[in-house]
């Protein structure tokens, strides 16, 4: 067993670990942070991406041990309290269906969005080609991530088509 | 899908990872970015007894000049690689083939030794390295050496490396001036593998080609250099008829494998036409 110790959305966690567990299963076995799915698990969908240091990995080919120190965010720890503008936008143009990439599709769309804040379709198709969702065809993803993109601008979030009660942005179909 | 246990030590400077090696024996791996190797390990494709994490080796990041030389640290990731401006000017062809390797996920972890020690033809960087003369700077527990790109790929999967050797730092010779490059890669799908890819760096003077160095990615159990299509281009004009009729020869002396994603002498077509658009667009043409 090995001590690990890592920020996770916040809260330090020290562990001992054996060397060969992965950190996906760390995340969800070890410390209960659930809403990092596994997908594929030979690292080609994305399902199970998170931020470390603030970059986007798939977590399903890092070693637990290999994340000790680091500092890690899960889509449990995005924001707190409100939704951060990638996961309204992701509801307001349906950017998901099943919802099971949408987890890891929203995480790297932040890392996206860090390093370009004003991407064109183009590059948000290239900036997410390590992603897979098998539902939505992407059409709705790159809607929802240049409109986030917007919005984190300072401008006006893209008019999207879904409204439901708690819709707190003021944007109707 | 769980690894089989290992035993893991993360050493802070090469000679304590050689020592580890040395110590481990044949059976220890070392592990750089993990992005091939975390996958070979939870497909149980390798039983390492040791894996030697190299994270903590900060000597072994980063790029830096020395004369004519650029020299890239093994465990310098994709991401920097493809944005550090002296990559960028003096080894464009590195930054432009690391930015087509996976996705940025992937680019975040993986690093440029750990891409060339794992030596799979079908990866990108490979083919590049050979293409620009890179050599290879190993650390045993004898010292160092400099392995040339063209010894270091010895078959599919493995290198000249010895079990208990550390590849430090790679070096290429500073490219820039009249050279133009460009690497083609052509797949399927975002993110996969190239079934076939060609490195080229093209040098003119007075629109005629003086030098050229192409390599070509998984059309044998290595990356090959593509030495008749070079021969060819040398002494040619710079115009679009010389160059489709030298990239004619790309798939002379290549073995190239037959797979899921295509047969040999549909790769060797795609050597010839890739090689034609690499060398164009280097070329300016």
């Amino acid at each position: 067993m090995t001590r690990v110790s890592m920020k996770v959305d916040g809260v330090v966690y020290e562990d001992d670990v054996e060397p060969r567990r992965l950190l996906t299963h760390h995340l969800r076995d070890g410390l209960g942070r659930v809403g990092t799915p596994i997908g594929c698990d030979t690292s080609n969908c994305g399902a199970c991406t998170v931020l470390i240091g603030g970059e986007s990995v798939k977590s399903c080919s890092v070693l637990a041990v290999q994340a000790d120190g680091e500092e890690i965010t899960t889509i449990q720890g995005l924001s707190d309290g409100d939704w951060h503008p990638v996961q309204k936008a992701f509801q307001q143009h349906h950017g998901l269906q099943c919802g099971y990439c949408t987890p890891g599709m929203i995480l790297a769309t932040v890392d996206l969005l860090k390093n370009n804040p004003s991407p064109t379709e183009e590059e948000v198709r290239h900036g997410l080609e390590g992603n897979l969702c098998r539902c939505t065809g992407y059409q709705n993803i790159v809607k929802a991530v240049l409109s986030a993109a917007a919005e984190m601008r300072g401008e006006q979030p893209h008019p999207g088509s879904f409204r439901d009660a708690d819709d707190k942005t003021g944007v109707s179909a | 899908m769980i690894p089989a246990q290992f035993d893991y030590v993360a050493p802070t400077s090469v000679a304590d990872a050689v020592a580890a090696l040395s110590e481990a024996g044949e059976d220890a791996k070392v592990l750089a970015g993990g992005q091939s190797l975390i996958p070979v390990l939870r497909l149980r494709l390798s039983y390492p007894s040791v894996l030697v994490d190299l994270r903590r080796v900060s000597e072994l990041r980063g790029v830096r000049e020395d004369g004519n030389e650029l020299v890239i640290g093994a465990m310098t990731r994709h991401a920097d690689v493809i944005t550090d401006p002296l990559v960028r000017q003096y080894a464009a062809l590195v930054a432009e083939a690391a930015g087509t390797v996976a996705d940025p996920a992937v680019r975040h972890r993986g690093t440029f030794g750990g891409a060339l020690a794992h030596a799979d033809p079908a990866g990108d960087l490979a083919a590049v390295a050979l293409a620009l003369d890179a050599q290879l700077v190993a650390e045993g527990p004898g010292g160092r050496r400099s392995i040339a790109a063209a010894d270091f790929f010895v078959d599919y999967l493995q290198t000249a490396l010895s079990p208990d050797e550390v590849l430090v730092e790679v070096r290429l010779p500073k490219l820039e001036g009249q050279w133009g490059v460009h690497y083609e890669k052509f797949n399927r799908t975002a993110q996969a593998w190239a079934i076939v890819g060609v490195a080229a760096a093209v040098r003119q003077e007075n629109g005629s080609i003086v030098d050229a160095r192409v390599g070509l990615t998984n059309m044998s159990s290595t990356p090959v250099r593509a030495s008749a299509v070079e021969a060819a281009l040398r002494g040619t004009s710079a115009d679009g008829r010389s160059i489709a009729a030298a990239a004619e020869h790309a798939a002379e002396g290549t073995n190239a494998p037959s797979d899921l994603a295509g047969a040999s002498d549909y790769r060797e077509h795609l050597a010839r036409i890739l090689t034609r658009r690499a060398v164009s667009a280097a070329a300016g043409v």
